[in-house]
């Protein structure tokens, strides 16, 4: 009797499956996430520079929205996500050329820690003008 | 020392499942000790590949844990007295039945590059005590590498494009052109040098996490992105 194997299922949501995945795995998730929230945010601010034709009306009831605090939260997720995506893609565009592979994880590292460090101080930035 | 197997099954023709075998193995033992324990004392019926149980033959891979291993050089000891460990079968690649995968995309994609890793003995060695050939400044023992297929089970991109050479295609293919030994390095670039090949790769190293053996095949896709890569440069300036 012939035995059939049981096929292999090409799943893309296999790319954020993090179970049992380690820290370059983390870095290429958090790359793809970021790609599309970026993407999204382009079209998002072409959409917002379109009031700037719809009036003076439009674009004053924006600039009120855009100084609320649940839209400066997104500002600095926005400034999170390009230093995160910027930061590793620097640090892929290097080992792609072959330089520093063997201290790719450390650059990970440093990408990370910066990250951080501008996260943070551009948060207390963008709120310490709203005060 | 007792564990929990927590062991995926799966049968032609009915649902998979997970079957969970108490086992008692020495302190010593290594998983696959424990996979037979429970084979030998629990089910006849858990089908799983294994051989040479010293890491030499690398036909016994899978996950402990969702993580790829050799069970037959992986301690229980690592997981500790009475855990559960979740064995499955490896990712990528078709499931015979329960633990046995069809490794058939690892010995394909091998002798896509003509199976480099089988080679006649010689005297090259890595202590100095002997001169490299002449043109090798430094060289890493691909032969290393078991084709064990961990390292295509952990790639993410194995996941989404069965077409991916994958990386242990492409960490042969990088010790190739690093010693050809007569090979038609041209048909080696064209191979990689492609959407399924080379730059599939998206650097999550993963397969070096995986790898049992010291054949780091993220670095050496990396160091093929870089050959590949200054050869496409000289060639477009006119370069050979």
């Amino acid at each position: 009797m012939e035995v059939k194997p049981k096929p292999v299922q090409r799943k893309p949501l296999e790319w954020f499956n993090l179970k049992g995945k380690r820290v370059g795995f983390w870095a290429y998730v958090v790359m793809r996430l970021s790609a599309v929230g970026l993407v999204l945010y382009l079209f998002l601010h072409l959409v917002i520079l379109s009031q700037l034709a719809v009036g003076p009306a439009a674009w004053d009831n924006f600039v009120a929205l855009a100084k609320s605090p649940a839209v400066l939260l997104l500002d600095v997720v926005l400034i999170i996500g390009i230093l995160a995506h910027g930061l590793n893609g620097i640090r892929l565009t290097l080992i792609g050329f072959g330089l520093g592979v063997p201290r790719q994880k450390l650059m990970l590292w440093i990408g990370l820690i910066l990250t951080l460090v501008f996260g943070v101080l551009s948060a207390l930035a963008i709120f310490a003008e709203t005060k | 020392m007792k564990l929990n197997l927590k062991i995926y099954r799966y049968k032609p023709g009915s649902e998979p499942h997970y079957d969970t075998f108490p086992v008692d193995v020495p302190e010593t033992a290594n998983v696959l000790d424990a996979i037979e324990r429970a084979w030998d004392d629990l089910d006849r019926t858990i089908m799983f590949r294994h051989a040479c149980h010293h890491a030499s033959c690398g036909s016994c891979g899978l996950l402990v844990n969702d993580q790829e291993k050799l069970p037959c050089v992986t301690p229980v000891k690592d997981y500790g007295e009475g855990a559960t460990l979740k064995i499955d079968p490896m990712r990528n690649m078709p499931v015979i039945t329960d633990l046995a995968v069809d490794a058939s995309p690892i010995y394909q994609r091998m002798a896509l590059i003509g199976l480099p890793i089988i080679r006649d003995a010689e005297t090259l060695r890595a202590d100095g005590k002997e001169p490299l050939p002449e043109g090798l400044e430094a060289f890493r023992r691909f032969e290393n590498c078991l084709e064990c297929g961990l390292c295509l089970s952990a790639c993410p991109v194995m996941a989404t494009d069965p077409q991916f050479l994958g990386p242990l295609t492409l960490a042969a293919a990088e010790r190739l052109l690093a010693e050809p030994r007569g090979v038609d390095i041209e048909r080696i670039y064209r191979l990689v040098d492609d959407e399924h090949g080379v730059w599939r790769c998206h650097s999550s190293f993963e397969c070096t996490e995986a790898c049992p053996y010291e054949v780091y095949p993220g670095e050496a896709i990396m160091r093929l992105k870089r050959k590949v890569g200054l050869r496409k440069i000289k060639q477009f300036f006119g370069g050979a």
